[in-house]
């Protein structure tokens, strides 16, 4: 395997485009339990309420773009995609049947903050710590589960040999809209 | 943010597995031994720095693996505690501007050299250490043994270095933390060739 600190660095582009793909997924209303082959649960994503944008400038340089707030101005984000931005955080809103989960997704890391989860009902001192934290990592792992699944769908995607006739070719659609 | 906090943060890693295959009880002495061998000591020495060690999850201030449990469920979970000292600059600053003073007035000179100065900050800063306790911060962490997963509950890049060395350093079992890249090289659901093929990709311009 490649040095870790260079294929971060290298391959982060990959989780940028992921994000941006998720995106069109979410604003296009394609059914993501059928996106993941998910017979069993109702999954549904909102975005939430930030997406921050970047632009390659060419030169080294980057522009980025914050839309921040609920209710974000999402036209800004639509603007930038057009301008060749690509998504490289977003706050999403993801239910898994009547479970609500809110959390900010980094695309070069992969890494989830401000992950907010079904309430685990009250835990009394000493008494169900253990459950509690069971519940915990059940529903943390869940969320993980849900973003792997979509993350090898894209892959498998970008890696097909009609991802520029066909997918790409949406999303660009998309985008121009 | 703790696990059970309102709202967390996770980055997460995959356990690279041993060759040799632990059988069930073997895997919680093994882990019991690392965390107790490597559980925090607090900062003896008043010039140290930092600390870093495990601390069971119930008990971050008692580093007793015998009398807590580290074992919940399927899952082994306990913290991270990282003892600092920091000194905030604008208390150095102002205990070696008294010092060069003080220095001045019994040297009876106008001016001190570089190298006086130096040696007076860096004398001012031995003695600051020597008495400011430290600040813990405590990082939970919660490893799925079976399916060689942790999520570690920061996203802080000096507190993930920490925990990758003093991982390897307990357990003898290397951290890969899951990213774009590693995600496809470790994930069952590719092939050789479709690794390969996304090994190869470069960016693409979603606008025309």
């Amino acid at each position: 395997m490649l040095d870790i600190s260079i294929s971060y660095d290298k391959y982060k582009f990959l989780g940028n485009e992921f994000l941006t793909w998720l995106w069109y997924v979410i604003e296009t209303h394609i059914n993501i339990s059928e996106l993941i082959d998910n017979k069993t649960e109702t999954i549904v994503f909102e975005t939430g309420n930030s997406i921050v944008l970047e632009n390659s400038l060419g030169d080294d340089s980057t522009e980025k773009i914050s839309i921040k707030g609920d209710d974000a101005g999402l036209e800004e984000g639509a603007t930038a995609l057009k301008k060749g931005a690509v998504v490289t955080d977003i706050n999403l809103v993801m239910k898994i049947d009547e479970n609500k989960f809110q959390f900010t997704i980094k695309g070069e890391s992969m890494n989830i903050t401000g992950l907010k989860t079904p309430s685990a009902g009250k835990i009394d001192k000493n008494d169900n710590i253990e459950g509690a934290l069971l519940e915990k990592a059940y529903l943390c792992s869940s969320v993980f589960q849900i973003i792997d699944q979509l993350f090898i769908v894209f892959i498998k995607k970008r890696i097909s040999q009609d991802w520029k006739n066909s997918e790409l070719v949406k999303i660009r659609n998309w985008v121009k809209l | 943010m703790g696990i059970l906090s309102s709202s967390v943060s996770i980055s997460r890693y995959t356990v690279e597995k041993k060759k040799t295959e632990d059988q069930p009880d073997s895997v919680q002495e093994i882990v019991r031994n690392g965390l107790k061998k490597n559980a925090i000591t607090g900062i003896e020495d008043d010039y140290e720095k930092i600390s870093i060690g495990w601390i069971p999850y119930e008990s971050p201030y008692d580093p007793d693996f015998e009398k807590f449990s580290f074992v919940f469920g399927e899952y082994f979970i306990f913290s991270l505690r990282i003892d600092k000292k920091k000194i905030p600059a604008k208390i150095i600053q102002k205990h070696t501007a008294v010092e060069i003073t003080k220095r001045l007035k019994e040297s009876d000179r106008e001016f001190l050299s570089k190298n006086e100065k130096t040696d007076i900050k860096d004398q001012v800063i031995e003695h600051l250490m020597g008495r400011i306790p430290s600040t813990p911060d405590i990082y939970e962490i919660i490893w799925d043994y079976e399916q060689a997963l942790l999520f570690f509950f920061t996203t802080q890049k000096a507190a993930n270095e920490e925990l990758e060395t003093i991982f390897f350093k307990s357990f003898k079992q290397k951290l890969i933390r899951l990213f774009p890249f590693t995600l496809v090289e470790t994930s069952p659901s590719f092939t050789d060739s479709e690794r390969d093929l996304a090994a190869n990709l470069s960016t693409i311009k979603f606008s025309r």
